[in-house]
């Protein structure tokens, strides 16, 4: 019979309490680094949030930047941001600013750049997105962001106790905050598809973490003794193939997505990958060690767990579990 | 945990069968899908915009143009009724309406009485009182009465305005042929308008937004000698269609009566249709009034044969013709230097009659049908490879378990689609990356129960305990982990438009069938498998 490979080790021991202080001390470096750079470089905000038009054209013969951007720049409508679409040569994304003169003259951008670049253009796709409506998106993002995190508060809140919920939401700040500060870097035009970015990495985040969550909550109720620090790692060991088997698996489809998925979905593909690193490596180095830092009461565990305590005990368990230590693994 | 009633076992096998059938149109021929849809609900799944082609636009009443127009009509009305009234006044125009100025002290509490009939309550709809909301509140000091709208009744009448709107929109669109428009209401004062496979939307757009109010008013005996000249009392001035676009930017005015006994509305039409002017040949349109809009018509050309009377569209003359002979049967037609396009679009917006005020695209978004295409093709592909590696992934990791969790994987995916499909949610590129994303994360739940399963056998339980104990333990923890993703997809969905909105359906829709399948389908591939193979050990 075929035996399946064991990607990760059974029953690794990793102590990552000990090294969750040096994990907060990157992460720390990481977070401030990240606000630095959206204070200070900011975000490469795309036509939702900023405005204006953007073409995405395809020419017969392979684009000349220079001569593209020379006859755009001519029409006055400011500066012009030229970029190489894909990988063909042939696919351009001309991208201009919100023009003077309220929500009525955006659509003549469009118009005259038409006119100018005339025939032998292809327009794949054109976007005008007006004054008005790009603050509005603006809003409605950081308001769904916001909306987002408080609605997975209270969930844990209700489902775990109140320090898993502090713990959980430090852990997603982190994750947002590392993903901007590296949307910041790699200047990746943020736009709506980002932001649909981000709120799944806030779910993936989330995810992972209550999994590891979930499994404290268990071993808690289950090795009365156990210190909570050794517990902890305990739970965050029994978990590490999960954890990192599902990555993979979510990688594999992404990775897929991003070499094939076509042009559009590049910056949302490529977003969500870091954000699946980020998440994994937070649920596995901080958001449970937070939790250590917080304290957990252990009493108000028990109460909450005893109908599932019966159960365990009217079932066969290890017998290590006096003991207060792991059982022993099957040879 | 690993037993299942006969009926639950008919009910998981009838729910994957009905998950085949509403995915199956996705795969047939188009003449068999549109067989189906006629005689079933089973359809294909619903293509965005932006896989398909085409316009999504975003127009907003123009409220600037509201107001004005409210307050024309209002300065209009006071007008009337104080001269019907024989008061003297003069009238000014606030930024916010009209203000009044009673000349003679002693007609002031007169004057109050027929003011006061002119702040009409305002029809509110069904639930509305129309006690409280006037457009317009009057506020009286001294000789003074001032007409000011209130913003309520302002946000009632925006309301209204998009509601007349749509309807207009409509019979436009329908009027330009374009399939499978559509056009809703977003918002307050926001209609969202979708139209497929259209690439350049220029036209229609222009079309859709336009008032198209047009009169048709004498012109006045005094014309002016420079543009800014000020007209006469009862004249107005207004620019001229010029014959190209060059010559628009510096247009002739022309100076035209504005009181309504000089003049006829657009609004008593009947017809319009665009055809050629049999001598010139040039695109006209042919209007026909109603027989209010002829009778008016027919006097006014009858009284003033000889002199010019222009005609008005939104503000600009189109021609100003001379009356040549009465023109009774409330017939005519209008030249004006049109393009074919322009005269088919003209008549469209005439025969639908004029919007309450202008509509501004203030969003739109084209994508051309070969992008669209394109996207689809590595939509696909992606898609694919995608789930190739997932089920080679799970197959190395988990052996006869792996096939297990593909199997699932499959029905989990059988299944999104086919909810996708009869619901008539869209398929946006993102909606697709959703797709993509839930084979990634579907495979966790297997992920979670299989590595429980597997620790449960490691940690000295029989094989049939620790597959028991694995997934008791297992399917807790994925309930709990894809609420969280849940809440924020829902988030997403509430926030989002467009394409983005398409990826919350496909994601949301995913973690709902994957929970789903990991409680039923998973447990009773390996409930079945536990009692036909009855395994000594755990293959994991």
């Amino acid at each position: 019979m075929y035996r399946p490979i064991r990607f990760i080790p059974d029953d690794t021991k990793v102590r990552f309490m000990l090294w969750s202080r040096y994990g907060y001390f990157a992460s720390g470096i990481a977070c401030l680094a990240s606000i630095l750079l959206f204070v200070f470089v900011g975000l490469n905000y795309g036509v939702d949030f900023k405005g204006g038009t953007v073409f995405v054209i395809r020419t017969e013969q392979p684009a000349n930047l220079d001569e593209l951007r020379s006859k755009v720049n001519s029409l006055g409508f400011g500066e012009a941001e030229l970029q190489e679409y894909g990988t063909g040569g042939h696919e351009v994304l001309i991208r201009l600013p919100t023009i003077e003169g309220g929500e009525d003259v955006q659509r003549d951008v469009q118009t005259k750049v038409k006119e100018i670049l005339g025939t032998g253009v292809e327009y794949l796709s054109i976007e005008v997105v007006g004054p008005k409506v790009s603050g509005e998106l603006a809003e409605w993002s950081i308001f769904a962001v916001l909306i987002a995190i408080i609605g997975i508060l209270i969930y844990i809140w209700f489902r775990f106790e109140w320090q898993f919920a502090i713990a959980t939401v430090m852990s997603l700040l982190h994750d947002v905050l590392l993903s901007i500060g590296f949307f910041v870097l790699i200047r990746i035009e943020f736009n709506l598809q980002i932001i649909a970015a981000l709120l799944t990495i806030v779910g993936y985040s989330l995810n992972d973490t209550v999994v590891v969550f979930d499994r404290i909550r268990e071993y808690l109720r289950k090795y009365k003794q156990m210190p909570l620090a050794d517990l902890i790692d305990f739970s965050v060991n029994s978990v590490l193939p999960r954890t990192l088997l599902t990555a993979v698996t979510t990688l594999l489809a992404l990775i897929s997505l991003y070499i094939f998925g076509g042009e559009v979905l590049k910056g949302f593909t490529l977003a969500m990958i870091w954000g699946v690193c980020v998440a994994t490596y937070s649920s596995i180095f901080s958001a449970a060690s937070l939790l250590a830092l917080l304290g957990v009461n252990r009493d108000a565990i028990q109460i909450g767990g005893t109908a599932q305590e019966e159960k365990a005990k009217a079932s066969p368990k290890p017998a290590a579990k006096a003991s207060g230590k792991p059982a022993p693994a099957r040879p | 945990m690993l037993y299942f009633s006969r009926w639950k076992v008919l009910a998981i096998l009838a729910s994957i069968v009905v998950g085949i059938a509403f995915a199956l149109p996705n795969v047939l021929t188009k003449d068999m899908q549109d067989k189906l849809r006629e005689y079933t609900i089973l359809r294909p799944l619903t293509l965005g915009l932006d896989l398909q082609g085409g316009s999504n636009v975003l127009m907003e009443v123009d409220r600037k143009e509201l107001i004005n127009t409210l307050i024309v009509q209002q300065m209009g009305d006071v007008r009337a009724v104080l001269r019907e009234a024989r008061i003297g006044y003069k009238l000014n125009r606030t930024p916010t309406g009209v203000a009044v100025q009673i000349t003679d002290a002693a007609d002031t509490d007169k004057a109050n009485q027929v003011l006061r009939n002119l702040t009409q309550p305002l029809d509110t709809g069904l639930f509305g009182t129309g006690v409280a909301s006037h457009i317009f509140s009057l506020q009286r000091t001294g000789q003074q009465f001032v007409f000011s709208f209130n913003d309520a009744g302002l946000e009632a009448r925006v309301s209204q305005a998009v509601d007349q709107s749509l309807a207009i929109i409509d019979k436009r669109v329908n009027g330009t042929g374009i399939a499978e428009v559509s056009i809703q209401r977003q918002g307050k004062d926001r209609i969202a308008v979708q139209l497929p496979g259209v690439g350049d939307p220029d036209q229609v757009v222009k079309m859709i937004g336009q008032t198209a109010k047009l009169t048709f008013q004498l012109v006045c005996e005094s014309q002016p000698a420079a543009a800014t000249d000020n007209p006469p009392p009862d004249c107005a001035a207004y620019p001229m269609k010029a014959e190209n676009a060059q010559a628009q930017t510096q247009p002739v005015i022309m100076w035209v009566q504005t009181s309504s006994a000089a003049t006829v509305d657009g609004a008593d039409l009947n017809n319009a249709s665009s055809g050629f002017d049999s001598r010139t040949n040039e695109p006209i349109v042919s209007f026909k009034f109603n027989q209010k809009g002829a009778l008016r018509f027919g006097k006014l050309t009858a009284d003033n044969v000889g002199k010019p009377f222009a005609i008005i569209l939104d503000q600009q003359i189109i021609s100003a013709p001379r009356i040549n002979e009465p023109i009774l049967g409330g017939t005519g037609q209008i030249s004006g230097n049109f393009t074919v396009e322009e005269a088919n679009s003209l008549a469209i917006v005439l025969r639908s009659g004029a919007l309450p005020a202008r509509l501004i695209a203030v969003e739109q978004r084209t994508v051309g049908p070969s992008l669209g295409s394109d996207s689809i093709r590595a939509g696909a592909i992606a898609s694919v490879i995608a789930l190739i590696a997932v089920m080679c992934f799970m197959l190395i990791a988990y052996g006869l378990f792996g096939i297990f969790a593909n199997v699932a994987l499959i029905v989990n995916l059988i299944l999104l689609i086919g909810i996708m499909s009869v619901a008539g949610f869209t398929l946006t590129l993102p909606g697709i990356a959703g797709i993509v994303l839930t084979m990634g994360i579907a495979v966790d739940s297997n992920v979670l129960v299989y590595e429980r399963i597997r620790e449960e056998w490691r940690h000295g339980r029989s094989a049939f305990n620790a597959i028991e104990t694995g997934f008791r333990a297992a399917l807790a923890t994925v309930l709990d982990s894809n609420i969280t993703s849940f809440i924020a997809a829902v988030v997403l969905f509430g926030v989002g438009s467009g394409p983005v909105r398409g990826f919350a359906i496909a994601h949301a829709i995913g973690i709902i069938t994957t929970v789903f399948t990991a409680f039923t389908v998973t447990r009773l591939i390996v409930f079945w498998w536990v009692r036909t193979a009855k395994p000594k050990e755990v293959p994991l």
